[in-house]
């Protein structure tokens, strides 16, 4: 049985409960689009639409530029104090930056009506969590590598090292995923881009902690047993902000 | 009551409330398979609520809704797969052509990848847009919009239309555009639901009229047994509204 058919010169009829599978594991089985085809749809879809706009990428850069360009500027400090400071520079900037990104993904949405056509879609809301998530974490990683970069001849410190970039891409997960659902929430709400700073900063604590002491342990060249609890921690809270994503998307979304 | 394959759209007791505020108040409506009802009622009266009930994109309150013999709200997924939705918002990206809509939507109405471009021709074509497709949405026409959406809600080939005043915002024109396309895509065998405050044109269109009033069915007949002159006069006797049309 295809739930969704394939498309005739007539409308084919709609299943009835007579000929719909019998058991959970069997409809289950039966998903109407394969989860990460709809996945990948609205990521892709995202990024094209932001490739032509450019209304989010142009603002989130600009930002990152700005206050990279501020603490440099306001921070005289010696090779050693730069060493710590820089991990703490690139979160701030990292979560603000990627703030204008999250307030304006799904409020874009709910602005021209699209939210609607893709609540109305036969496809699990999961999967449109994960869809808006990875489109958010692309902006986002766009934005940390321009970060690395500025920083790294700004601040003259290398930060293009292996460790670092996967504990940049580990924060910016939890802190997508995270930014995502909750922005999910007050999307409906009338002063949705105040509310979202507010609700979001405490709820990834955790993971900005532990992005930043194990930025800083990798940065200052401490061993091993000094980062990686520090990095445990980090996947910790990504899987239980995916999870968390997935399980509640369903419901903080619809109105 | 089990569920007959002619009875399309079931409702039993419906209610929904915002709050202490109640918008549908025990709901009663079947639509069989093939009909063409038009909802009226004033604004407040909750035909947008029940639309969005009926598309899934709101849970009920109270009460029960079958859809093809699939329960809302447990069997969403299920339901939205017969549904195509055009509201007075086009529902579409503005900064993606035309073609791009349609096959991004293509893809997550799980249609077929060797089909799925010319299925996107096929819809294009038909409601007057191929030569457009490849525009980004944005240089569109609002009257140009409302087709790509109706372009949009029968791509999947659904066997219902949720219409939710489809006619806002358009020119005389395109109105005449969008009826004759909404009265092709009636006769293909779709169950199609429109609200409209446009009472002639609501009328033209369906093969039954029911009127909201309060949160329940106020009026509920056949076409055939309506007076199109006394419609006017009869809506207001059923909503107690001022209408000219």
């Amino acid at each position: 049985m295809t739930v969704s058919p394939e498309p005739t010169t007539s409308p084919a009829p709609a299943e009835t409960a007579a000929t719909r599978p019998a058991t959970a594991s069997a409809r289950a089985r039966q998903r109407l689009t394969p989860f990460w085809r709809a996945v990948g749809a609205i990521a892709w879809k995202d990024l094209r639409a932001e490739i032509r706009s450019r209304e989010l990428i142009n603002s989130m850069v600009l930002f990152t530029f700005m206050t990279v360009m501020v603490f440099s500027l306001a921070l005289e400090l010696d090779r050693e104090a730069r060493q710590t400071t820089v991990a703490g520079v690139l979160w701030v900037t990292v979560v603000f930056a990627g703030m204008i990104g999250l307030s304006r993904s799904l409020a874009a949405e709910k602005d021209r009506g699209s939210l609607d056509a893709l609540l109305l879609a036969p496809i699990d809301r999961g999967a449109l969590f994960f869809g808006k998530m990875i489109g958010n974490l692309l902006f986002v990683l766009v934005i940390a590598l321009v970060l690395l970069v500025l920083l790294t001849v700004l601040f003259n410190v290398t930060l293009l090292k292996p460790l670092l970039v996967l504990v940049v891409l580990l924060g910016s997960i939890g802190f997508t995923a995270a930014g995502t659902l909750l922005s999910s929430m007050t999307v409906h709400a009338r002063a949705r881009e105040a509310l979202l700073p507010i609700i979001l900063m405490p709820v990834v604590l955790p993971v900005l902690i532990s992005a930043v002491r194990a930025s800083t342990t990798i940065l200052e060249g401490l061993p091993r047993d000094d980062w990686l609890p520090w990095l445990q921690l980090l996947a910790v809270a990504d899987v239980i902000f995916l999870a968390a994503g997935y399980g509640l998307f369903d419901y903080v979304v619809e109105e | 009551m089990p569920v007959t394959a002619d009875r399309m759209i079931e409702i039993r007791k419906l209610t929904k409330t915002f709050g202490l505020n109640p918008v549908l108040r025990g709901l009663d409506l079947d639509v069989p398979r093939g009909q063409f009802l038009t909802l009226l009622g004033p604004n407040g009266s909750g035909k947008t609520t029940l639309l969005r009930i009926l598309g899934a994109l709101a849970r009920p309150t109270s009460g029960t809704v079958r859809i093809g013999g699939w329960e809302l709200p447990s069997e969403a997924e299920f339901v939205r797969a017969q549904l195509g939705v055009v509201s007075h918002q086009p529902l579409l990206y503005d900064t993606l052509t035309a073609e791009e809509n349609l096959l991004f939507f293509a893809r997550l109405y799980h249609l077929p990848p060797e089909t799925r471009r010319a299925r996107v021709v096929e819809v294009l074509e038909r409601v007057g847009l191929a030569r457009r497709a490849r525009d980004v949405v944005q240089t569109y026409s609002r009257g140009m919009q409302q087709r790509l959406a109706i372009a949009r809600a029968i791509l999947h080939n659904p066997a219902i239309l949720l219409l939710d005043e489809p006619y806002t915002g358009l020119d005389q024109d395109a109105a005449a555009v969008l009826d004759d396309l909404l009265r092709q895509v009636a006769t293909e065998g779709r169950t199609v639901i429109m609200t409209t405050h446009d009472l002639r044109r609501g009328y033209a269109l369906a093969d039954r009229i029911a009127i909201l009033s309060r949160g329940k069915i106020a009026f509920d007949a056949p076409c055939r047994e309506i007076d199109p002159d006394a419609l006017p006069t009869l809506y207001a006797d059923v909503t107690g509204a001022v209408t000219t049309r």
